[in-house]
């Protein structure tokens, strides 16, 4: 059974007030977690099929294809996880 | 600089300072010939005047505890500006815990420059070092660090430099500029990571106390069987302040890189630099919904631009171009006291060296374009 750190290479905090979540996912999982992602959160604007500006649960953020993302306002590291994992698992 | 890596290790590849061996010999020499050419390159007057330490922050800590930790008291002072990297801000912040002396601000004007009236009225009897970039990491402002120095020798004040932003853009001539230390780092002048430099006046240096313990930093350590204790006998500068095994590689591979510079000629380097950035803010200006921070006179800045897209934070930016294969910078570039004169939240920054083209900033404005449309 998969798990969310089958797809997430790391996580780290951004610098600056605006504090958001920059999360990197596994190079080689970069294509099928866009996928998912896309299906599974409502996506509010996209560019170039490059980003995609994505909410779900609330939470607004910033997909990336280059298999990256920006979580804003995310209150802790067990909430990131949550999304992550309905959004992956 | 790689090969010199690549050579050190295949054939070279021993301890210094160490044993008699033939390998011992040769590693000792090229890492001692490293160090001749960077005292050469900022024309320091004695090599025994160029500490190896792995980066600006080492650099700046080493001064911190080595000199300040026994000659900083309660009531002496502290003077930095707004605009330091964290690098030249928390040592002296951490050590002001520990002995009770006090860090003063010296203050930014609002295009990011340096407001020298106030750096130099904050001078008393009191300041017993004042410490500055020369060039922030942030703006690309540079700062006359030579009329600083004159001003903190005439209080009886030491002068430090962090050159981290300069040396590797700019001729910088020690001698000249009459500053007591510089601190400088090898991977941002073409060198590998793990490497930096701290210069030092030799007669500063000679009275200090040592950084670090260990190997290489002692003449003799003696055991005396009537005090039970040991004696110690420090090394002369600058083995006084290398304990341990120091990088030998990377200031091997720091000389390379520094011959290599100083082929193509440091003015050059950095006229290049000022050619790229006035285009590149030329180009950047096209675009309405980018804002520029930083001063609009380009004359007295180096190759850096911070910047912030309407209605996106600095890191959206940031991946968005390295969708496109342009790496740079977003956050605070850790300087966050900076931003607060800025009152921004974070920028972006780009910036520009001797590998870098106007067809590569005219694709960086293409793809700038494009995020202003997000």
């Amino acid at each position: 059974m998969s798990t969310v750190e089958d797809y997430v290479a790391r996580i780290e905090g951004t610098c600056g007030e605006e504090k958001g979540v920059i999360v990197t996912f596994k190079y080689d999982k970069k294509d099928e977690v866009v996928a998912k992602i896309l299906k599974r959160a409502q996506l509010k604007n996209s560019l170039s099929g490059i980003i995609f500006e994505l909410a779900f649960r609330s939470i607004s953020f910033r997909l990336f294809s280059s298999g990256k993302a920006i979580f804003k306002g995310v209150q802790s590291k067990e909430a990131l996880h949550d999304i992550l994992a309905a959004l992956l698992l | 600089m790689i090969d010199a890596i690549k050579n050190f290790y295949e054939n070279h590849n021993a301890n210094v300072h160490r044993a008699v061996h033939t390998l011992s010999l040769e590693a000792t020499e090229m890492h001692e010939n490293a160090r001749e050419e960077i005292a050469r390159f900022v024309n320091a007057k004695d090599a025994a005047e160029i500490v190896f330490v792995r980066g600006t922050t080492e650099a700046i800590n080493l001064v911190a505890y080595s000199w300040g930790l026994r000659n900083l008291k309660k009531g002496d002072e502290v003077l930095v500006s707004l605009m330091e990297h964290h690098s030249n801000i928390v040592p002296w912040e951490i050590l002001s815990k520990i002995n009770g002396f006090s860090v003063k601000y010296a203050k930014v004007n609002t295009d990011g420059t340096l407001n020298y009236e106030d750096f130099e009225s904050k001078f008393s009897r009191k300041t017993k070092i004042a410490c500055l970039s020369q060039v922030s990491n942030v703006s690309g402002v540079i700062n006359d660090v030579k009329r600083i120095a004159k001003v903190a020798h005439e209080h009886g004040a030491l002068m430090l430099v962090d050159g981290a932003q300069s040396v590797p853009h700019m001729t910088v001539d020690v001698k000249d500029l009459d500053v007591d230390f510089l601190a400088f780092s090898g991977h941002k002048m073409l060198g590998p990571t793990g490497i930096g430099v701290l210069y030092g006046k030799k007669e500063l240096l000679e009275k200090m106390e040592p950084f670090q313990g260990g190997g290489e930093m002692i003449k003799e350590v003696s055991f005396s069987q009537e005090k039970e204790q040991c004696d110690i006998t420090w090394n002369d500068p600058p083995w006084k302040f290398e304990a341990g095994t120091p990088n030998i590689s990377g200031g091997i591979a720091l000389m390379e890189a520094v011959k290599y510079l100083e082929r193509i000629g440091m003015a050059e380097v950095l006229k290049h630099e000022k050619l790229l950035t006035e285009y590149a803010v030329k180009r950047m200006q096209e675009c309405s919904k980018v804002t520029l921070h930083g001063p609009s006179d380009l004359s007295s800045k180096c190759g850096i631009i911070p910047f912030s897209v309407e209605g996106l934070s600095s890191h959206d930016v940031a991946l968005f171009f390295d969708n496109y294969g342009i790496m740079i910078r977003s956050g605070f570039h850790c300087a966050q006291p900076l931003h607060q004169v800025f009152k921004l939240q974070s920028s972006a920054r780009a910036s520009f060296y001797i590998y870098n083209t106007r067809e590569e900033i005219d694709r960086f404005v293409e793809v700038l374009k494009e995020i202003e449309q997000l």
